[in-house]
């Protein structure tokens, strides 16, 4: 007998004495492991009782093998074994689980692989998306095989996925696309981080409940597998394959009576892993006052069926959900609504405002409305709202009419977590959670649905439980197994419960605000966002923190109501906002399409409302939207762009063609090369523009998941000159960056530095001679120039050659740089005298890649900001002294620069982050404490693969509403 | 125009001068316990109140996020943890205690613990100074000074150390008794104590040869093991607290695990600087005397390797000649950052000596080893036949199961390897 209980389901398999399958069974466990599994062995001993030979596998099986002494079998193990036994011609198999995914490669070399500890891809995940989208998996599954497009979505984790998907969803694209695009992520995922270029080919098998079940999976499997139908096998016994193979695996282990096997599972004794913390309340009583306390911050309501006047709406579109309010001039609350987005968020406006005007029966009078949030800018234009307005100002103006006193608000939303610190009556810094650590607040309630629980009830469970859970603080994707792994160890629901709001108030302090102490959060805070709603999270700040907090009662509805607040402050001459009559007659659809604009191709959808109205969005620019693009003159990034391109002369070689991979640190030596390389007469092939397309060129050769998107973008360049037909490819290993003399020590960071070394080791097609990569110095001229001549020799150039041609590519690199200042100190004086706000947009030099960088700059500029570069201003500033080892010549550019902006006045910084970059989760504290030692507020936007400029786009808006303010405090 | 001035952003935190010497006790992580235990105990004779942490609670990686952004690496979480929890304790008079931390001033994240854990400390302990111990000349004025003398007996009390833990390793699984390994190696640390304290820990042959005798004397069964290598991160490698006690999940899997040598990552330090003057031409001078240094330990080396086999009851320890040799094989001796070329030549030299099973340990996105770990992994299948690795990520969030899982998927295989 095998019994397989893996993170969701338990499945058993017997097999007679000539190892024929005579029975099996499939079922869900919801977390009650021990329970089902005896439950379900004793189904098996009514019908075959007797001695048996058992094994356990699956990854919730380890814990209940070793406390009930019973044999185990890894589970990829026990798939190898039963693939041996009944497909013995099979090349490869894929396993998708509930939480893990796996390969196993059978012929030429077996290799047994599993998914690293930060990876998507499996069975919670698809169905974490199907809750997102507000349906099930089979009807998920049932959309995607009447797909029309595939967008592209990070599949290397659900939380990134989930980032992606959200804005695809709120800017209404079909549910039959998204479908299909997350099931393609999970094979993208499935191929690129375990495969890691090893070809899957010849017979594949699908193991796993997913494979088994999701028919548009299979489908995307096989089509990017490209196998064909005889080649792509699905066993007819894939969910209980595993059970199979432990079964397989018994044969040998001591065989006992079943009802000692019961016996040993049923006393197994509980585990001592599980970390516990304090309960949240000691007693009823002290539950009680807690209340009392919170309900103090209370609104009043009006009764819509009889108020007669005007009143004032404001609508929050977040990314999970829906908010709207209506109020009255006295701030009594006429009609509000606190919604689930249902994938529709225009729908679920449209028919709550449809729900006022009928209750209100005509006696009201929206005298100005205003929108916020995600959707803003959707929301806005459907309803021919008055006011857009930036989120962050929302809140505040709201927290404001709570405590005029107000010094740090935090809103835990359902995606985001922000928090503002509040100084002399203007936002005086904004922390957001990076893309990482959001959704901690819709993953209580997908976590309580699950569970077949109502959030309220789920929170309520939470407040009494003895033992609350540590479930750590990363991530969701994390939570979600560390919960997993609690509910096998026997941990209750309310146990859980707890944990999780401790878990998400972790996450604010530690990771979002960085809260050194109790006293950096101020004296008056206010906590907002939905998930405040829950009085277990609430607690669980109140004890962190140490302080007592206002939440108001309509905490999930600030957002909302601060909307409401600016349109009642700023009321127009008369409001444009659609009356009943007009809202009746609204009718939309939505159709996605490719932008032409450019070569960026950008997916777009196109929203065409009844009145013919078009609503774009998607676009990285106003291009997409049929506007002017802003000018890019005083855009340095576009200039920079250009510029680096121009360093490579065109000029057609007689030894030869070399290509160079323009990435990492490319970007930065490509002029140093260029010149070099024409110089000796070969010619320079580019590679590709960096795009997503490009980066799935060269997917299957990344050897880590948690690389920075850089240097994974740098697999597909190395693609791409391979396909180019260049003689060789070019990239030096350099652990030393070039020495400006203004740091303890000028490193590379160990991706830049020694990046060819893992591209040669995972790409088949380099080898030591279309591959050249030697260590050098560039500070050591003479050294490198032996070096290089040693290795350009073969081709009859002379020593003195190397020395002339390295000297013209330093040349070239000089002016690069010194047209770089020049544009520079152009655009300063431009930008001053147009009265523009200037953003030293700072980062790495790779950083000016519109694929890595999402075309940031393009927002920037639309928005009516001047760019600069932090490699085109840090001279300007002297020397610094930083509080951290100031080793990397990239990093020590970074700290002057912040230097530089942080003492002009029209001059702001915005740092880019390359997720995975682990040198800046060091210097972005450094860069951070310059700008505030200097009174400026700092801004760091994190960038990946995810490609949804709406969060930086609020972001940087957030950032201008507090400089403008900042500005007009100060006079 | 440009500024010509220095912009000072430094905080001021307190630093360490020689006087807190006698009136400070000083506060040391936990990595490896028995070299550390031989450390600790030949630093007090050199008149440092030193004590090694050996706080393992849940509450340490809990003060460590509390602190450190965990982006950061791990180990430098847990170092935090360590310091926060012992210093709340109420252990120890926070006003006469410093903590201490090691530096490398190599091309990773390490070498930045140390402004990390000041800044950590600030918050609620502002009177502990951080003292660096570093052989670079960073944090001069806040470190510990290190004579040539106090460096040898560093350099000896590690070599000691290793080979208690090499003999240790390749004792326990087997032994007879239970608990005579254990008994021998506290017997073992006693003796190397001693010597130090007895002014004789130069006489590495006898001191080396007794720790041999002392291991060989214990009971063995013939068994056959699987032998795993744990290879990675220098913190995660080693530390119990870093790697969630690794060793003995493997020696409860009935594997026998090999650790390869601390003196490996000491020589890796030495020769790389010998190496940016092969390599870049930097400074041959400072590549001289590193080459001397070198030399002295390598000759210790060779002659402690010797006495293994001489008397043949252990696989002796790695030769870092050989190593050096290996690791030209899978990559350039240029990759010298974080743990760099070090990873892939201790998994080619277990490979060599038949250990081909090997768990290697990194920090959740630890950046060197994404190319001289996982990057390399794929060379070194090529290079021998059933190499078996996993790759563990640490992090205070993944679960246990998840890395026990994984590790037992490479057991599963070893076996099945071993089968045929």
């Amino acid at each position: 007998m095998g019994i397989d209980v893996g993170s969701t389901t338990v499945k058993i398999a017997v097999l007679d004495n000539n190892k024929n399958l005579i029975y099996s069974s499939y079922v869900r466990h919801l977390s009650r492991v021990k329970e089902t599994v005896l439950s379900e062995l004793k189904k098996v001993a009514e019908k075959l009782d007797g001695s048996y030979s058992v094994s356990i596998t699956g990854s919730a099986g380890l814990g209940l093998s070793q406390r009930s002494g019973l044999n185990f079998v890894q589970e990829v193990q026990a798939a190898f074994i039963a693939i041996k036994k009944h497909y013995p011609d099979a090349d490869a198999a894929v396993e998708l689980g509930g939480e893990d995914a796996k390969i196993i490669f059978i012929t030429g070399g077996t290799e047994q692989r599993m998914n690293g500890s930060c990876a998507g891809g499996t069975g919670a995940f698809i169905d974490q998306m199907a809750t997102l989208l507000n349906i099930d998996a089979p009807k998920m599954d049932e959309l995607a095989l009447q797909a029309e497009k595939v967008y592209p979505i990070a599949s290397r984790c659900g939380v990134f996925a989930k980032s992606d998907v959200q804005p695809l969803l709120n800017q209404g694209a079909r549910k039959e696309d998204i479908a299909a695009s997350i099931f393609q992520a999970v094979v993208d995922q499935t191929v690129s981080g375990l495969a890691q270029g090893r070809k899957i080919k010849g017979k594949v098998l699908f193991l796993g409940g997913p494979l088994f079940f999701l028919k548009g999976l299979r489908k995307a499997f096989v089509s990017t597998l490209g196998l064909t139908e005889e080649n792509a096998v699905f066993p007819e016994n894939a969910p209980c394959f595993m059970a199979v193979g432990a079964a397989l695996a018994s044969y040998g282990v001591n065989e006992k009576p079943l009802k000692e096997i019961i016996s040993d599972i049923e006393n197994a004794g509980e585990s001592d892993d599980i970390v516990t913390g304090e309960p949240l309340f000691a007693s009823r009583e002290e539950y009680a006052e807690f209340v009392k306390r919170h309900r103090a911050t209370d609104l009043e309501f009006a009764d819509i069926e009889s108020y007669t006047g005007d009143c004032y709406l404001g609508i929050d579109s977040g990314s999970t959900t829906t908010k709207l309010i209506v109020i009255t001039p006295d701030c009594r609350i006429l009609y509000s609504q606190y919604l689930s987005n249902k994938g529709q968020p225009l729908d679920v406006v449209i028919e709550k405002l449809k729900d006022f005007y009928a209750l209100s029966g005509g006696r009201t009078n929206i005298r100005a409305a205003a929108v916020t949030g995600y959707g803003e800018d959707l929301i806005k234009s459907a309803l021919k709202a008055d006011f857009g307005i930036v989120e962050t100002v929302a809140h505040f103006k709201a927290a404001l009419h709570f405590n005029p006193k107000v010094d740090f608000i935090i809103d835990i939303g359902g995606q985001d977590i922000k928090c503002f610190k509040i100084k002399n009556g203007a936002i005086d810094s904004i922390m957001l959670n990076e893309a990482c650590s959001s959704g901690c607040g819709s993953f209580i309630q997908t976590f309580a649905k699950a569970m077949g629980m109502e959030i309220n009830k789920f929170s309520e469970q939470g407040l009494y439980a003895r033992h609350p859970v540590e479930l750590g603080s990363r991530c969701t994707v994390f939570m979600n197994s560390a919960v997993k792994q609690a509910q096998k160890e026997g941990a209750g629901v309310d146990d859980i419960s707890a944990g999780l709001s401790s878990s998400i108030v972790k996450n604010a302090i530690y990771k979002v605000i960085r809260a050194k102490s109790a006293d950096d959060i101020g004296d008056n805070i206010v906590v907002q966002g939905g998930t405040f709603l829950n009085d277990a999270v609430l607690r669980s700040f109140e004890i962190e923190t140490g302080k007592k907090v206002i939440r108001p009662g309509i905490a999930g509805l600030m957002g909302a109501f601060g909307a409401a607040l600016f349109a009642m402050e700023n009321p127009p001459e008369k409001s444009t906002v659609l009356g009943s009559e007009e809202l009746e007659k609204f009718t939309y659809t939505s159709k996605s399409a490719n932008c032409r604009g450019c070569t960026s191709n950008c997916h777009i959808n196109v929203i065409t409302f009844g009145d013919g109205r078009k609503f774009v969005s998607g676009n990285k620019c106003e291009k997409g939207a049929g506007l002017k693009p802003a000018s890019d003159e005083l855009d340095i990034y576009a200039y920079k762009q250009k510029r680096l391109l121009e360093t490579v002369r065109g000029v057609k070689g007689t030894r030869g063609k070399v290509g160079l991979p323009l990435q990492l640190g490319m970007y930065e030596q490509l002029p140093v090369w260029a010149g070099f390389f024409e110089t000796l007469g070969f010619e320079v092939v580019l590679s590709e523009k960096s795009s997503r397309a490009l980066y799935y060129r060269g997917q299957h050769t990344v050897a880590s998941d948690t690389v920075c998107y850089p240097a994974k973008l740098m697999h597909g360049h190395i693609e791409s000159l391979l396909d180019s037909g260049v003689d060789f490819i070019f990239l030096p290993c350099e652990s030393y960056n070039l020495d400006e003399h203004c740091s303890t020590n000028h490193y590379n960071c160990p991706v830049v530095a020694y990046y060819p070394e893992l591209l040669k080791a995972n790409n088949e097609r380099l080898s030591d001679e279309n591959f050249i990569m030697p260590y050098i110095d560039l500070n050591m001229t003479k050294n490198t120039v032996l070096k290089l001549y040693g290795i350009f020799r073969k081709y009859g150039v002379k020593k003195g050659e190397v020395k002339k041609a390295l000297k013209e590519g330093f040349a070239r690199l000089e002016s690069y740089h010194a047209d770089i200042r020049k544009k520079a100190d152009e655009i300063l004086q431009k930008a001053e005298e147009q009265g523009k706000q200037i953003i030293v947009l700072a980062g790495r030099p790779y950083h000016i890649d519109n694929e890595i960088n999402h075309a940031i700059n393009k927002l920037l500029t639309s928005l009516n900001l001047a760019v600069l570069s932090e490699d085109s201003v840090f001279e300007k500033s002297g020397k610094v002294e930083v509080n951290v080892l100031n080793q990397w010549t990239y990093h020590a550019r970074l700290y002057r620069a912040a230097n530089f902006a942080a003492k002009r006045k029209n001059v702001n910084l915005v740092q880019l982050v390359s997720f995975g970059c682990g040198l800046d989760a060091i210097t972005a504290d450094e860069v951070r404490s310059i700008m505030e030692k200097n009174g400026k507020l700092y801004t760091q936007i994190k960038i990946d693969e995810i490609n949804n400029l709406g969060v930086v786009k609020i972001r940087l808006r957030s950032m201008l509403a507090a400089i403008e303010e900042t500005a007009e405090n100060n006079g | 125009m440009a500024e010509s001035k220095k912009t000072d952003y430094k905080n001021d935190y307190p630093v360490w001068d020689k006087s807190m010497k006698s009136t400070h006790k000083i506060l040391i992580p936990d990595m490896l316990p028995w070299h550390f235990l031989i450390i600790q105990e030949l630093l007090k004779m050199e008149g440092y109140d030193v004590e090694i942490l050996k706080n393992e609670s849940r509450a340490v990686i809990d003060e460590g996020l509390k602190h450190v952004h965990n982006d950061t690496c791990y180990p430098c979480l847990c170092v935090v943890g360590q310091y926060l929890d012992a210093l709340k304790s109420g252990r120890y008079d926070v006003n006469r205690t410093a903590v201490l931390i090691t530096q490398t001033g190599g091309g990773c994240r390490a070498s930045n613990y140390m402004p990390l854990i000041k800044k950590a400390l600030s918050a609620e302990f502002p009177q502990v100074p951080v003292l660096s111990f570093n052989f670079s000349g960073l944090e001069k004025k806040s470190s510990m000074p290190i004579t040539l003398s106090l460096m040898m007996k560093l350099a000896y009390a590690i070599f000691y150390g290793d080979s208690i833990m090499w003999c240790y390793y390749q004792t326990k699984p087997y032994e007879m008794a239970h608990g005579s390994s254990d008994a021998a190696r506290d017997r073992a640390v006693k003796f190397t104590v001693d010597a130090f304290a007895r002014g004789k820990y130069k006489n590495y042959k006898k001191i080396n040869r007794e720790i041999i005798k002392t291991f060989a004397a214990v009971e063995r069964n013939g068994e056959k093991k699987t032998k795993v290598g744990i290879v990675g991160e220098i913190y995660v490698k080693y530390s119990n607290l870093g790697n969630n006690r690794l060793v003995d999940l493997l020696l409860s899997e009935n594997c026998e695990p090999v650790v390869p040598a601390l003196m490996d990552f000491i020589m890796y330090c030495i020769i790389n600087v010998v190496n940016d003057s092969r390599l870049y031409g930097h400074s041959p001078f400072i590549a001289f005397i590193y080459r001397q240094v070198y030399k002295i330990l390598r000759k210790i080396q060779r002659v402690i390797i010797d006495q293994f086999n001489e008397d043949g009851t252990f696989e002796p320890i790695h030769d870092f000649g050989q190593l050096r040799v290996l690791a030209d094989k899978v990559l350039n001796q240029g990759v010298k950052m974080g743990e760099g070329w070090l990873i892939p030549a201790e998994m080619a030299a277990l490979a060599e000596t038949g250990v081909k099973n090997v768990v290697c340990a990194q920090p959740f996105g630890c950046l060197p080893n994404h190319i001289a770990g996982k990057g390399a992994i794929r060379t070194l299948k090529s290079l021998y036949e059933d190499e078996n690795v996993v790759a563990v990520d640490y992090d205070p969030s993944s679960t246990k199961v998840n890395q026990e899982n994984r590790i037992k998927l490479m057991l599963a295989a070893a076996k099945q390897n071993m089968a045929h």
